[in-house]
């Protein structure tokens, strides 16, 4: 492989990484956006969402790699479910962990984000075992190069890089769609802009709160799938260190910014694997977080985010 | 009331005479009295299994000798170092444990630990009460050497200054150079290691890289990785790009192994181009579970392990087996001949240090003559072969045995096969 190579492979591999925390990272944003609180426990409803996902397939009886029909009907069956539960699971968290402190100092539901966030682990430690839980092949993993186009090439794109940016884009534009077009969306922006206005205005605050963390919990679940079907494995801890890269991108985009969202988790994602190469893997997350430290001296707002005086 | 007296008196009876036996025995055997082996490792949850192979390995040795050495008679004393809080070893509860063993004025040796972190704690409490410990497992090589150690080891385990702690095991450190040697047999040119910057990997894969630019193997890199993190195609992608036919990983398979494996095929790090090798951490079904056996195999994945498998052991290490399999009716477990290797260096170091046992004014004395005998053991004729200690309590001997990832009718497709002996 000459340099020109392995620079667009490790693109390649930056682009399906950053992808993922770029979808745990709107869950992130959005909960930020909404009630000024860093859910902490967000990376591990994403771990969840792998171990929750797995067992949908378990439960439908599905073990080995999956073709034709199967594939079209069941994956999205699957992602449906996983994003459904997901979804209610962070509900409940902020049900319990959250509303009742919704007037409370700022440093108290922050706390006990934390708790829950080890509350959650912890329930996958006895869930699934301290062991790496192996995801079966469920995607076809098809070397498009050699064997669609039957090129001849250094670069390797197989179909599994193809279905996270499949279903990544999409799930991303729907939720821009979502929300700055329809009447919910509009009621979010309006909540994360003035809780009291919105209020006076006949918004439903709580229930746009409730909707938000259920948006944000289901887009964990589906970055949770995703990360399964392709890495092939689970840990019970994953939840922290992906959590941490993925508040990391919201940071860099922009906390309460979900295109900056989006931009942070593949900026993180394209950082994560130019420093695996070029510098080494041992520096990667001391690289990833000097820049989130550049950011916030230089560019507190992020990348695309706005400077508003009453954000911290 | 008639039938609860009888019975009473057929216990009382039965008692008296189960009572008798072994005090005749004693009277008989122990002329000099009682000696006591204490046992520290995990004997809670997943460890029950290893733990009583451990424990059984110790027993065999000790009924070898009839119960007794040089007019002593033996009692083994097993402790667990677990939590019960966590089921998994605890520095606390070693601690309790060796300064248990250290009080007991009967308390001649202490065998154990199972793991390295455990021994770090209770060596240090032997070595001042001058209590030899032999440990069946433990192989991390700072426990006893300055390759493959911390800042500070094995010094620091030695607060006495002298050497009580010995390991009838090969360290890990031997493994990685024996990893070396093997690949370069197998014909590999250009290798890349990674590493999971732990403990035990990176000594391994630092062992590795030296004893690889020795035998004039080139290595491309000793790369660290971030095991935390599930993709690790980036560091594969580089790995690629520097034409390396070899990946090396030092490391468990709770560290990235399974998945560095399971990803080379994703960038097209297959056999015949490039291969796979690793240490007796990744020696577990677990790991091919989670690789899958389609890729271990297209890698050609291989590993190294301390010590030759049970059914290729010659001499006294077929004979121990068979012996283990007679007596508990079962196949022994990953280090109980080890145990009964341990057991066997402590009476043989009791024996050797019979008549300066009786010369001492005090248990500490007569420990110190036991610790200086066991520290002089010479050709002695262990499992897998003769070997002697050097000075830092290490064996030396470096025979192991490398396997292969094979297919299998087993439920998962593929199995580790034996492949052959390594040294």
């Amino acid at each position: 492989m000459n340099w020109h190579e392995v620079l667009i492979q490790q693109t390649i591999n930056g682009v399906t990484r950053g992808a993922v925390f770029a979808l745990i990272a709107l869950g992130y944003t959005m909960v930020y956006g909404i009630i000024g609180l860093i859910n902490f426990a967000h990376g591990d409803v994403f771990m969840l969402g792998l171990f929750i996902s797995l067992s949908y397939f378990t439960l439908l009886g599905i073990a080995t790699t999956l073709h034709g029909w199967h594939l079209v009907a069941v994956l999205p069956l699957v992602f449906l479910l996983t994003m459904l539960t997901t979804g209610a699971i962070n509900v409940a968290i902020d049900r319990v962990a959250y509303r009742p402190l919704r007037h409370a100092f700022r440093l108290a539901p922050l706390i006990t984000a934390i708790g829950v966030s080890f509350m959650l682990e912890n329930l996958a430690l006895i869930w699934k075992g301290p062991a790496p839980i192996a995801y079966p092949d469920l995607f076809p993993s098809v070397d498009i190069l050699r064997e669609w186009v039957g090129m001849e090439s250094l670069l390797f794109i197989t179909t599994k890089d193809v279905l996270v940016l499949a279903t990544t884009i999409p799930l991303m534009v729907a939720l821009q769609y979502f929300v700055t077009r329809t009447r919910w969306g509009k009621a979010m922006r309006a909540t994360a802009q003035d809780k009291e206005t919105a209020l006076s205005m006949g918004i439903d605050v709580e229930k746009t709160i409730i909707l938000t963390f259920f948006i944000g919990g289901a887009l964990a679940g589906a970055a949770g799938l995703i990360q399964g079907l392709y890495y092939n494995i689970g840990m019970w801890w994953m939840g922290y260190q992906a959590g941490l890269r993925a508040f990391t991108a919201a940071v860099l985009g922009g906390i309460g910014s979900m295109p900056g969202a989006a931009l942070g988790g593949l900026l993180i994602g394209f950082l994560s694997a130019w420093s695996d190469q070029y510098i080494s893997a041992r520096w990667t997350n001391a690289i990833v977080f000097s820049i989130l430290i550049l950011v916030l001296v230089f560019r507190p707002q992020g990348l695309l985010g706005e400077r508003s005086p009453d954000k911290a | 009331m008639c039938r609860w007296r009888w019975l009473g008196i057929f216990w009382g009876a039965a008692l008296a005479v189960v009572a008798t036996i072994p005090m005749d025995a004693t009277a008989q055997q122990c002329p000099k009295g009682k000696l006591r082996i204490y046992t520290s490792w995990p004997m809670q949850g997943a460890m029950i299994p290893e733990g009583t192979g451990m424990k059984n390995g110790v027993d065999l040795a000790v009924s070898e000798a009839g119960g007794a050495v040089a007019g002593y008679c033996l009692e083994i004393i097993n402790l667990d170092d677990a939590s019960p809080q966590t089921g998994k070893w605890d520095g606390a509860v070693e601690a309790e444990n060796a300064n248990k063993a250290v009080a007991d004025p009967l308390a001649i040796i202490y065998i154990g630990t199972y793991n390295s972190g455990a021994a770090k704690v209770s060596i240090p409490i032997n070595n001042r009460a001058h209590m030899a410990q032999i440990t069946p497992a433990n192989t991390y090589p700072g426990l006893t050497k300055k390759q493959g150690a911390a800042p500070g080891e094995p010094e620091i385990y030695r607060p006495m200054g002298f050497v009580n702690y010995f390991r009838p095991v090969p360290a890990d450190d031997i493994q990685g150079a024996v990893g070396a040697k093997w690949a370069k047999r197998l014909g590999a040119k250009k290798v890349y290691v990674l590493n999971d910057q732990e403990l035990y990997g990176k000594g391994i894969a630092d062992v590795f890289e030296a004893t690889a630019k020795k035998i004039g193997l080139a290595i491309v890199a000793n790369e660290g990785i971030d095991w935390k993190q599930p993709d690790q195609k980036p560091v594969l992608t580089k790995v690629r790009a520097s034409g390396a036919d070899l990946v090396y990983m030092g490391g468990v398979i709770e560290t990235g192994a399974q998945v560095i494996i399971r990803q080379m095929k994703e960038v097209g790090l297959v056999a015949p181009r490039v291969r796979f090798m690793g240490p007796d951490g990744l020696l577990e079904e677990e790991l091919l579970k989670g690789a899958t056996c389609e890729v271990a195999m297209a890698t050609e994945m291989r590993v190294t392990f301390a010590g030759l498998p049970f059914e290729k052991m010659k001499g006294i290490g077929a004979k121990t087996y068979e012996e283990y399999k007679k007596r508990f009716g079962k196949e022994p477990t990953a280090y109980a001949l080890y145990a009964a290797e341990a057991g066997r260096v402590a009476i043989d170091g009791i024996k050797r240090a019979a008549s300066a046992i009786e010369r001492a004014k005090d248990i500490t004395e007569k420990r110190e003559a036991v610790r200086k005998a066991i520290s002089t053991t010479k050709n002695f004729d262990g499992i897998n072969g003769k070997w002697s200690f050097d000075a830092n309590g290490d064996v030396d001997y470096d025979t192991m045995s490398g396997f292969k990832v094979v297919k299998a009718d087993t439920p998962i497709g593929c199995k580790f096969q034996f492949e052959s002996i390594l040294e």
